[in-house]
């Protein structure tokens, strides 16, 4: 089954044309790395298959899907355990476990170290339990044990039957399909 | 979702600064018999104007910490993903703020209006007047913090927006404060309705037109 399907995509942003004539697909168990040089339209286009930006022209469709990208949209005064909660994301407790945050659960979002704050991004995204992840580059900031709990976490997603797509400009771990942006 | 929106939003303002308004709203009063002397009949006649004006500026105080933080952090864009229209997060969080403000600004009403000189049925009055009219300034004060949502000086700017857009407001519920008899009332409450119908729309629309 497809989870995300996109035919003859463009995109202008700020009056430049990112890419046209694109096309996506990505069925379960499915992952693309969208690779390319900076500005070359990698968040864009992540932004464009979460539907928070419109194509300039093409179709897409994709199933239920989860965004971790550089918004932190967690409560700073709140515990993080308390703070993610509040986007009630069935899988929570397995995802807090999943990228070792069991310990910080009652740390304020606000002491956070960057690692610790991206690891809580991608928790939301396991825990939401959606079937296709959306990442905007994921292992930025991210230590060693984080990017091997990453990979392992998208493993898992996939054997699942989910699909994952990432935004990267550093190579990834595991079978990714590749996507070259800005040729 | 919507719920949860509307308490976190309630919570957050009451753990910030809720009380802001409500201080600024009773200084705004407290000047009025400054600026005017101390002559009661006059006080009396301009009082319900006054804390409407009072009232007008205090809905301004908070108007960056509506929408603004919720953009620059994503939560917007989460919202969003989750299936949540914009329309409903606009009203959720016009809900949310008149929770936290109109309430307060009720009670401030009372020794607001005793500081200008309204008595018995004036304060009657304008206690209804202001009851209909907060929602509408919590409705605008939210549909001007999405219009103005990541802009230089945003909060300057929502100010100048704001102000024209409540003058038919601030007529009828400044004319219901000062005359039970007329029909003031029901066109404020025609003027308020609209408002709080037609902000979650331009609110939505505009935290849409915020991303491109």
């Amino acid at each position: 089954m497809t989870l995300l399907e996109g035919r003859g995509l463009a995109l202008i942003r700020g009056g430049r044309l990112l890419f046209e004539g694109l096309d996506l697909s990505l069925h379960r168990g499915g992952a693309l790395h969208l690779a390319g040089p900076n500005g070359c339209g990698k968040t864009s286009l992540i932004r464009l298959v979460a539907g928070l930006l419109k194509p300039a022209a093409g179709k897409l469709e994709r199933s239920e899907a989860a965004l971790a990208d550089e918004g932190l949209a967690l409560d700073l005064d709140l515990k993080l355990g308390k703070a993610l909660a509040f986007w009630n994301g069935p899988k929570l407790a397995d995802a807090m476990t999943a990228f070792g945050l069991d310990p910080l659960a009652d740390v304020p979002v606000r002491l956070l170290s960057t690692g610790q704050a991206k690891r809580a991004r991608l928790a939301r995204v396991m825990a939401s339990g959606s079937p296709l992840w959306l990442l905007d580059e994921p292992v930025n900031g991210l230590d060693g044990d984080g990017v091997r709990r990453l990979s392992a976490a998208i493993a898992a997603h996939q054997l699942a039957g989910g699909a994952v797509v990432a935004a990267s400009h550093v190579a990834l771990e595991g079978d990714w399909q590749r996507l070259e942006l800005g040729r | 979702m919507i719920g949860r929106l509307i308490a976190r939003d309630v919570r957050r303002s009451l753990s910030g600064g809720a009380w802001l308004p409500v201080a600024f709203f009773l200084l705004v009063a407290t000047i009025v018999p400054f600026a005017v002397g101390p002559d009661a009949r006059l006080l009396a006649r301009i009082g319900g104007g006054a804390l409407w004006i009072a009232a007008l500026t205090a809905a301004l105080l908070p108007i960056e910490r509506l929408v603004e933080p919720d953009r620059a952090d994503g939560t917007l864009d989460q919202l969003t993903i989750m299936g949540v229209s914009e329309e409903a997060v606009a009203a959720a969080k016009i809900i949310g703020h008149w929770l936290t403000f109109g309430p307060l600004l009720l009670i401030a009403a009372v020794p607001g209006s005793f500081l200008v000189g309204l008595d018995g049925p004036a304060l009657t009055r304008c206690l209804i007047a202001l009851a209909i009219g907060t929602p509408a300034l919590a409705a605008l004060a939210v549909g001007v913090a999405a219009l103005t949502a990541g802009l230089a000086r945003a909060g300057a700017l929502a100010g100048l927006l704001l102000m024209p857009l409540a003058v038919p407001l601030v007529i009828f519920g400044a004319a219901a404060t000062g005359d039970g008899e007329s029909a003031a009332l029901k066109l404020e409450a025609a003027v308020a309705l609209l408002t709080v119908a037609g902000a979650p729309f331009v609110g939505g629309a505009a935290i849409r037109a915020s991303r491109s």
